[in-house]
């Protein structure tokens, strides 16, 4: 469903993609790891047009979407939950979620939608009048997500949502992760925890220096030497 | 004798007790490790030990000292510096400039504006930064910015070093270059205490660890003790990562 040809971005004069080729089908888990300043969060920008590339097509669905504005490609079903979450603080988090249906396409069903974010992760609802800003780490993240998911799209692409998050918690994130996948929705993955990634993801990508170096299926890129040597630290 | 020492510590938000009724200690040159789950109140008694929040009631002393109601300034030049997890870098200034920033803000030892940059270059070196140093602290990753806020709070001088999850976002291969810093600054001398969701991190580089809950000390002891409890894998390892302890 999407594919990614040959692009290269640049953060003003410097390249920080080089030449990355990618593809993620229906329903896919497909996971991005690296090193930090590898340029993983550059890639998830371009995909959502926060960034723009200098070479190379992005396709989705057929449609080509580089070049395009951001809102432009959320409306056409690439949902962005960025790193660090950017919640809107002095907001509630009812206002938070609402904020993630502003488009025409969903905006009549954000009711029906938001039972759903909300039979997701119910600590939200129970929250809903609440402040973002006052919420603990891992409440804001699942705003995040839950706001991610209010337009209704047919690919996520979800920065880090492992981060700073009780191991608890952490597993009941990668359980949601999989649940969206078993509704159907792909989902595009960057992660830290590079273990449980590999175990949930049905293919993966490993970035360095702003190049894809190696791509492979997840389980089987965990049992790699190179791999479990430079990102798992074994 | 304990370098810090909290009793009967309590914040209120409104009518939710973020912290209630902790007791704590830190002894010269030890590491403790803050755990619990997400809102228990972890990031809050940091807030109140370096008094960017005020208490309720208790006391907290440093060095015998009874700092409860200094200023943060105050208790930043005693010798208590710390980090932010959401990070609360300068973003338009060189990496350089925000840990010259640093050295100028604590003033233990006092330092001219001659020395502070070449120590600012030293402690960049020491995290592992130098590369970055000319480069706007905006322009660094997330990872990164955090690596700077440890070299910020290094440049004041501490004795006592609050760590509010620097490993967040890093993966094994950087953990474990962040767990060795760890070790490096507690060579130092400096007493640390350390907010991490890295539970290798926390069971290799505590000597001990607290666990907070809704705002209550829930358990403390060995990484040893803490990793087998039966109440901390309820509320906050979870089966998983217990099996992988």
């Amino acid at each position: 469903m999407l594919e990614v040809s040959h692009i290269d971005t640049f953060h003003g004069r410097i390249q920080a993609l080089w030449d990355v080729s990618l593809t993620i089908g229906e329903a896919e888990i497909v996971a991005l790891v690296g090193a930090n300043g590898a340029g993983k969060t550059t890639l998830l920008s371009t995909l959502s047009g926060l960034l723009p590339s200098a070479s190379g097509s992005i396709e989705f669905r057929g449609k080509r979407i580089d070049g395009l504005k951001s809102h432009a490609i959320v409306e056409l079903g690439i949902s962005h939950i960025p790193e660090g979450r950017r919640l809107f603080p002095d907001m509630s988090v009812r206002e938070n979620l609402e904020m993630g249906a502003y488009l025409q396409r969903v905006w009549k069903e954000k009711e029906e939608t938001l039972e759903e974010v909300y039979q997701l992760f119910p600590k939200l609802r129970e929250r809903q009048g609440q402040l973002a800003s006052t919420l603990s780490g891992g409440e804001q993240q699942m705003v995040a997500m839950g706001r991610g998911l209010m337009s209704k799209p047919r690919l996520c692409v979800i920065d880090e949502p492992s981060s700073g998050l009780a191991p608890i918690v952490v597993d009941e994130i990668f359980q949601i992760i999989e649940g969206l996948r078993g509704r159907g929705m792909a989902i595009f993955l960057i992660e830290q925890n590079v273990q449980q990634t590999l175990e949930i993801a049905d293919r993966a990508y490993v970035m360095e220096n702003g190049r894809i170096v190696i791509a492979g299926e997840g389980k089987k890129l965990l049992q790699e030497e190179l791999i479990r040597k430079a990102y798992l630290g074994l | 004798m304990a370098i810090l020492e909290g009793n009967g510590v309590t914040k209120y938000f409104g009518g939710l007790a973020a912290v209630s009724n902790v007791d704590f200690h830190v002894e010269q040159g030890e590491v403790v490790g803050l755990i619990g789950p997400n809102g228990a109140g972890k990031t809050t008694l940091f807030n109140l030990i370096s008094a960017a929040l005020r208490l309720k009631s208790g006391t907290i002393k440093f060095r015998g000292i009874d700092i409860t109601g200094f200023k943060p300034y105050r208790i930043c030049r005693m010798g208590v510096a710390r980090t932010f997890q959401t990070v609360k870098i300068f973003p338009n200034m060189l990496v350089l400039q925000n840990v010259i920033l640093g050295s100028y803000f604590g003033m233990s030892p006092r330092i001219s504006s001659s020395d502070a940059p070449k120590k600012a270059s030293e402690i960049l070196e020491f995290v592992g930064l130098s590369r970055v140093s000319a480069t706007p602290a905006r322009d660094l990753t997330l990872a990164n910015q955090k690596r700077l806020e440890v070299a910020r709070a290094l440049a004041t001088h501490p004795d006592l070093l609050l760590l509010d999850e620097i490993m967040a976002g890093l993966n094994p291969t950087e953990v474990a270059e962040a767990m060795e810093l760890v070790v490096r600054i507690r060579e130092k001398g400096i007493s640390i205490i350390m907010i991490e969701h890295v539970m290798k991190a926390i069971m290799k580089l505590c000597d001990r660890i607290m666990v907070l809950h809704h705002g209550q000390k829930l358990a403390e002891g060995t990484p040893q003790a803490i990793a087998t409890s039966e109440k901390v894998i309820k509320v906050y390892l979870g089966e998983r990562a217990h099996a992988g302890s």
